[in-house]
């Protein structure tokens, strides 16, 4: 029913325009930095560990880098960048709104006909939709490249092993999958965080419960999701 | 005009507003009073669309507002303006987007066009040089003032004030009950405001409707108000040193 309502009496296209250039830059550029940071010691960390399992000398050390390439792209680029994102854009999502609607903001756009849930939540979900997998891809490209840089500097794989352990028996539908699985949480992570901000009522107390309760329900929408769209599309 | 016919409104089993009807004409400064908890914000609220009422009317100069389709609600809501207790100011917009924000969403106005109305507004609140502050840099009172100014801004046939003395000191609170007044004459508006200060109701008090307990208990002015007759409204009205001093001297 929430959803339904972005869409029914929303407001010209053109006013949607700016405020989802806005959303973009508030949910896809400000999070380039924690994505960054994230993304590369879990790349660096997964090249060390899977190192660290593979004692037996018939695994050839290129396994190493096709392990963080698929753990990579199938799993830890587009869920656990979504648990990240839930955390920073979820949590802001919820708090913003929240503090909209017990200041009596979201009541003002009402007041002047203006289907506020549409009009603040909308430009979200679509900014979210365009942004998220384009973080998801930089998340992957970093990954793998702080799985290089940590490889190639502790000696536990070559520059040449690693990219070709990266090219070993690569299918392409796995990035695929990995777009479709960030599109999927891009969604879940905004409509959730904006409907608990959205329908927040009380005061400071009950934001910050709002904000909470976003990510924790977003965080276990991923998984459940996660797991289905694994046992769907795989 | 708004009016109201007899508006019933609960809350899970509590009813909180009783067949509640008036008149507010336009042109003069509607007040409804009552203590906290009476209902006055409910109705308020139920007037705006922001409630929906059990049962009942509001009717904006004859368009039955309550079940009017949502394109009437919104053509009503475009015509109305509203000043919140707080101000309920965009955060993230300064002054003059917050003042521009209904022409821009509900206008084709030109820029240049909408600026200066903008600017005429704030001139009219007793604002200005003021356009490129942040809510957070003004006082309570420039908040109310940025408020009355958004809520006039686009040519508003009917304007809600919700406490709007609320967290300010005396003289400010006269001050934005003077501009109240002076807009709605000026503008020739229907203007409802909502308050439990006395020195409102003497001050701009052209009609004065007494909620109690959800109830209209009684209605008239600022002249005839002393002399009400009304026990529930008299403790209301006396329940102050100042205002019992005054009725001893009358």
């Amino acid at each position: 029913m929430f959803i339904g309502t972005l869409f029914s009496r929303r407001e010209a296209l053109k006013t949607y325009a700016k405020l989802t250039v806005d959303e973009c830059i508030k949910i896809g550029y400000d999070s380039l930095f924690i994505i960054a940071i994230v993304s590369t010691f879990m790349g660096a960390v997964t090249t060390i560990q899977t190192a660290y399992n593979l004692v037996s000398p018939f695994i050839p050390d290129y396994v190493i880098s096709l392990v963080v390439r698929d753990m990579t792209i199938l799993e830890m680029s587009p869920t656990i960048m979504a648990i990240v994102f839930a955390g920073k854009v979820g949590s802001n999502i919820a708090g913003e709104l929240g503090t909209m609607r017990i200041t009596e903001q979201i009541d003002a756009l009402e007041v002047m006909g203006i289907n506020s849930a549409s009009y603040l939540v909308l430009p979200k979900i679509v900014a979210s939709l365009i942004m998220y997998p384009m973080l998801v891809v930089i998340s992957a490209f970093l990954c793998i490249m702080g799985g290089y840089i940590a490889g190639t500097l502790t000696e536990v794989i070559t520059g040449a092993e690693y990219s070709y352990g990266l090219r070993f028996e690569f299918i392409p539908y796995t990035v695929q999958f990995a777009l479709t699985k960030s599109l999927v949480f891009a969604y879940l992570v905004t409509s959730i965080s904006a409907y608990k901000g959205f329908y927040t009522s009380g005061g400071a107390l009950e934001v910050g419960q709002a904000s909470t309760s976003a990510v924790t329900n977003s965080c276990i929408a991923i998984l459940v999701a996660d797991y289905l769209l694994a046992q769907i599309l795989l | 005009m708004i009016e109201l016919n007899r508006i019933n409104k609960s809350f899970n089993d509590k009813q909180v507003l009783f067949d509640v009807s008036g008149k507010f004409e336009k042109g003069r400064t509607n007040l409804i009073i009552g203590s906290s908890g009476t209902g006055k914000s409910v109705l308020l609220k139920s007037m705006v669309g922001l409630v929906q009422p059990d049962s009942g009317e509001v009717y904006y100069d004859g368009r039955d507002f309550t079940h009017g389709d949502k394109r009437l609600k919104t053509d009503v809501r475009r015509e109305i303006g509203m000043l919140f207790q707080g101000g309920a100011l965009f955060d993230s917009k300064n002054v003059e987007q917050n003042v521009m924000f209904p022409l821009d969403m509900l206008t084709s106005m030109p820029k240049d066009e909408k600026l200066d109305r903008v600017n005429t507004c704030l001139q009219m609140v007793g604002l200005e040089n003021v356009n490129n502050k942040m809510p957070s840099e003004i006082s309570g009172g420039m908040k109310k003032r940025v408020g009355i100014a958004r809520a006039i801004v686009n040519n508003s046939r009917y304007l809600y004030c919700d406490e709007p003395n609320s967290g300010l000191d005396p003289q400010t609170s006269i001050l934005i009950d003077n501009l109240i007044k002076d807009l709605t004459d000026e503008l020739d508006i229907t203007t409802i405001v909502v308050t439990h200060d006395m020195n409102s109701v003497m001050e701009i008090g052209e009609f004065v409707m007494f909620l109690y307990q959800g109830k209209k208990l009684w209605e008239g002015n600022n002249q005839t108000i002393f002399d009400c007759g009304v026990k529930e409204l008299e403790d209301f009205i006396f329940a102050n040193n100042l205002m019992r001093t005054v009725r001893k001297n009358r």
